[in-house]
C-alpha cells in the first residue's frame, strides 16, 4: 500500500501548494468578488430587463461611439509607443557611458502619473505655453496650435506615459536576444539592415507583440487625461468616462457596470486578436545553441 | 574557392581594454590550406585575435593583409570569412537549411545554385535527415554541424573557429574533432581554430600559436611544441607537469630539493643561475636495477588504464608526478631514474 501522500505527490499534489492560499484569497478578494460584483449590477438595471443596460449602452449612438473614440486614441498610441522603442532599445542594448542616465531620463515619465503629465501638457503646449510662443516668435506659425483640450492633448499624454513602459519591456526583449547571432550574421555577409530585419526582428516580435498589448490595455483605460488635456464632452469622450458618467452622474450603477464591462470585453478581443497573430510567429527560444 | 589568397598576414595586430592589452603584436602569417590553432588558457587574448580577424572588434594597433588587401579596415560582412562560434550562433528562429542558406541569399545568388550549394553542405556534415528541423531540436553535435555547413557553404578563403567542441561530450568531441580536420582536408580550407585543450591542438594543427597573457610565446608545428617548447609556461602548457625550481650547477646539471639531475639547456643560462627543470610524468621511469636511482615514496596512485598516475615524495620533500605500467600502491617505496634528453632546463622568471 502506497502512502496516500505519495500517491498524491505523483500527480504534483504536496504541502507546499498551501504556500498558494493567501495568493488566492488576494485575488479572490481583490479581483474576482468585485468582477462578480459589477457583472451581477450591470444585470440588475431599473427597467428594460436582464440585459437592459447593454442594449441601452449600444441603442444610444452617444454611449456606443465611445468605443470607436477609446480604439482611435488608444490603439495609435499604444503602436507609436511600441515602434518608437524598437530603435531606441536596439540603439541601448550594448554598455556605454551615460546608459543609466539616458535610460532614467527615459522612464522618468513613469513615476510622474498622468495629472502632473497632463499639467505639464498644458502649460507647455497650451494657447499660451512656451511651444506656441516660440513658434509664433519664429514666425511659423500666425495663430497658436490648438494642441490641448482635444484629441492630440491626449495622445501626447497617452505617448509620454505609455512610452517608458513599452521601452522597459522591449529593452528586456532585446537584451535577451543572443549578440552572437548579429556577429554570426556580419560573418555571412549581411549589412546592419539585414542582421535587424532577418535576425533580430523576427526574434524580438512576440514580444512586440506582447508589449502592444500592455500599453495597449494602458491607454485604453485612459481617463484623467482624457478629461485634463482632453475634450471630454466631444472628441475625446473615451468609454471610461462614459461609465463614469453613467455611475456617478446619473447614478445607474448598471449603466457604469455594463459600460465597464463592455470596455473589458473590447481589451480582451483586441489582445486576442494580437495574440493570435502572435502565435503565427516563431515564439521559441531566442539563444543561438549550448553555452 | 572563390576569393583564394596565398598568403594572410597579420602585422603587430594589438588589441586593448581599458588600458590593458588583451593582445599584443601578433606577427603571424597564414599559407593558404594551412590549420592554424591558436592555444592558451583563458584569457590568453586567442579569442580576441579570433575577433580581430573575424572584423567583429577593431584592432588598437596593426594591421591584416590578404596578399597586397589590407582587411582590418573592412566591417565583418565584407571579409569573407566564415566564423563557427563557441556557442554555435545558429539562428533559433530558422530551420537548418535555412541557417545553412542564410550567407548565400545575403549573396543575392540565383534561387537555384542557393538550393544547390545548400543541399551538397548539408550532405556534407550528414544532416540530410534534419534539413526541415529548427536548431532547438537538434543535440549538440548537430547543432555543431549546421554551425561548420552555414560557414563552409561560402566556400570562404579563411574559417574562424572559436572553441567549436567546447560544450560536447567527450566522445563526440573526439568523432568531431576528425571530422573538422577531414573537412578542411577535402574542401581545401584555410582554417584558424581556437581551443585551450593542447591534445585538440596538436592532433588538428600544422601549426601553432602558444599564447599567454596576449603575447605570443611560441610558434611552430605540433611536434616542435610539444618537444622543443620555447619556454617554462609553454612547457608547463604542454605537458610538463613536474616544474622543479632548482641552480644550475655547472654545464648541464641542475641541483635543488636534495635531487641533482643532469638536463638539456633551453636558452643562455650560466652556471649559478636559478632556474625550472620541466619534465613530462611519462618521462621519469622506474629504476631496472635497485641502487641505480633516486628513492621516492608513493603517496597517491590514480588508475588510468593501461597505467597509473602517481604522485611520489623524494626524502628532500620534492613532489614528482610519473606514470608508470607496474602497480603501485600508496606508500611503496621506488627508485627512479630521469631521462636527460627529455628534462629541459629553462631560465627562471620571464
Amino acid at each position: 500500500m502506497v502512502a496516500l501522500s505519495h500517491r498524491l505527490a505523483d500527480r504534483g499534489i504536496d504541502r507546499h501548494l498551501f504556500l498558494l492560499v493567501p495568493a488566492t484569497l488576494f485575488v479572490a478578494a481583490l479581483f474576482i468578488y468585485p468582477f462578480c460584483y459589477g457583472l451581477g449590477l450591470s444585470l440588475q438595471p431599473a427597467q428594460g430587463g436582464t440585459f437592459g443596460a447593454y442594449r441601452e449602452f449600444f441603442t444610444d449612438a452617444y454611449q456606443r461611439d465611445t468605443i470607436m473614440t477609446t480604439l482611435k486614441i488608444a490603439l495609435p498610441a499604444a503602436l507609436l509607443n511600441v515602434v518608437a522603442s524598437v530603435p531606441i532599445a536596439y540603439k541601448m542594448r550594448g554598455r556605454f557611458r551615460g546608459k543609466r542616465l539616458l535610460t532614467t531620463v527615459l522612464v522618468v515619465p513613469i513615476t510622474l502619473g498622468t495629472v502632473l503629465t497632463a499639467e505639464g501638457l498644458l502649460n507647455f503646449l497650451g494657447p499660451t505655453g512656451w511651444f506656441n510662443r516660440t513658434l509664433l516668435a519664429a514666425g511659423i506659425v500666425d495663430t497658436p496650435l490648438t494642441l490641448t483640450h482635444n484629441y492630440t492633448g491626449v495622445f501626447l499624454s497617452l505617448v509620454i506615459t505609455g512610452f517608458p513602459f513599452a521601452f522597459l519591456l522591449v529593452l528586456s526583449y532585446l537584451s535577451g536576444i543572443d549578440p552572437s547571432l548579429e556577429r554570426a550574421g556580419a560573418t555571412l555577409g549581411a549589412g546592419w539592415a539585414q542582421r535587424f530585419f532577418r535576425i533580430t526582428l523576427p526574434l524580438l516580435a512576440p514580444g512586440l507583440a506582447t508589449t502592444f498589448c500592455l500599453t495597449f490595455v494602458l491607454a485604453f483605460s485612459v481617463f484623467p487625461s482624457a478629461i485634463l488635456v482632453g475634450d471630454p464632452s466631444g472628441s475625446t469622450r473615451v468609454i471610461s468616462i462614459a461609465a463614469y458618467e453613467a455611475a456617478y452622474v446619473r447614478y445607474d450603477y448598471a449603466a457604469g457596470s455594463a459600460a465597464a464591462l463592455i470596455m473589458g470585453v473590447v481589451e480582451l478581443i483586441v489582445i486576442a486578436v494580437v495574440l493570435g497573430l502572435r502565435s503565427l510567429l516563431y515564439t521559441g527560444t531566442t539563444s543561438g545553441g549550448k553555452g | 574557392m572563390t576569393d583564394g589568397f596565398q598568403e594572410l598576414r597579420l602585422d603587430g595586430v594589438s588589441r586593448s581594454f581599458g588600458g590593458s592589452d588583451a593582445l599584443a603584436d601578433l606577427d603571424l602569417t597564414i599559407r593558404r590550406g594551412e590549420f592554424i590553432a591558436l592555444l592558451g588558457p583563458s584569457g590568453c587574448g586567442k579569442s580576441t585575435a579570433l575577433n580581430c580577424l573575424a572584423g567583429l572588434l577593431p584592432l588598437t594597433r596593426g594591421s591584416i593583409w590578404r596578399d597586397d588587401t589590407r582587411l582590418d579596415t573592412l566591417p565583418a560582412e565584407r571579409r569573407g570569412f566564415g566564423m563557427v562560434f563557441q556557442n554555435y550562433a545558429l539562428f533559433p528562429h530558422m530551420t537548418v537549411r535555412g541557417n545553412v542558406a542564410f550567407g548565400l541569399r545575403m549573396r543575392r545568388l540565383p534561387r537555384a545554385e542557393i538550393n544547390r550549394r545548400t543541399d551538397e553542405a548539408i550532405r556534407l556534415v550528414r544532416l540530410d535527415e534534419h534539413a526541415a528541423k529548427l536548431p532547438g531540436q537538434l543535440s549538440g553535435g548537430q547543432q555543431q554541424r549546421v554551425a561548420i555547413a552555414r560557414a563552409v557553404v561560402l566556400e570562404p578563403s579563411l574559417v574562424l573557429m572559436d572553441e567549436p567542441l567546447s560544450n560536447l561530450d567527450a566522445m563526440l568531441r573526439l568523432e568531431m574533432r576528425t571530422e573538422i580536420r577531414r573537412l578542411h582536408q577535402s574542401l581545401g580550407l584555410t582554417t584558424v581554430y581556437v581551443t585551450h585543450d593542447q591534445e585538440e591542438a596538436l592532433s588538428m594543427s600544422d601549426r601553432l600559436v602558444v599564447l599567454r597573457g596576449g603575447r605570443v610565446q611560441q610558434i611552430g608545428t605540433p611536434e616542435q611544441v610539444h618537444t622543443q617548447p620555447a619556454n617554462r609556461h609553454v612547457a608547463g602548457f604542454m605537458g610538463y607537469r613536474n616544474i622543479l625550481p632548482m641552480r644550475l650547477k655547472e654545464g648541464s646539471v641542475v641541483e635543488g630539493g636534495g635531487l641533482t639531475l643532469r638536463g638539456t639547456k633551453v636558452g643562455e643560462i650560466a652556471a649559478g643561475d636559478a632556474v625550472e627543470a620541466a619534465i613530462r610524468p611519462e618521462d621519469i621511469h622506474l629504476a631496472a636495477h635497485p641502487g641505480e636511482g633516486i628513492e621516492v615514496t608513493t603517496e597517491v596512485v590514480e588508475y588510468q588504464g593501461r597505467e597509473v598516475a602517481a604522485e611520489v615524495r623524494t626524502p628532500g620533500g620534492v613532489l614528482l608526478h610519473l606514470r608508470t605500467d607496474r602497480a603501485l600502491k600508496p606508500g611503496d617505496k621506488a627508485e627512479l631514474v630521469f631521462d636527460p634528453d627529455r628534462l629541459l632546463i629553462f631560465p627562471e622568471g620571464d
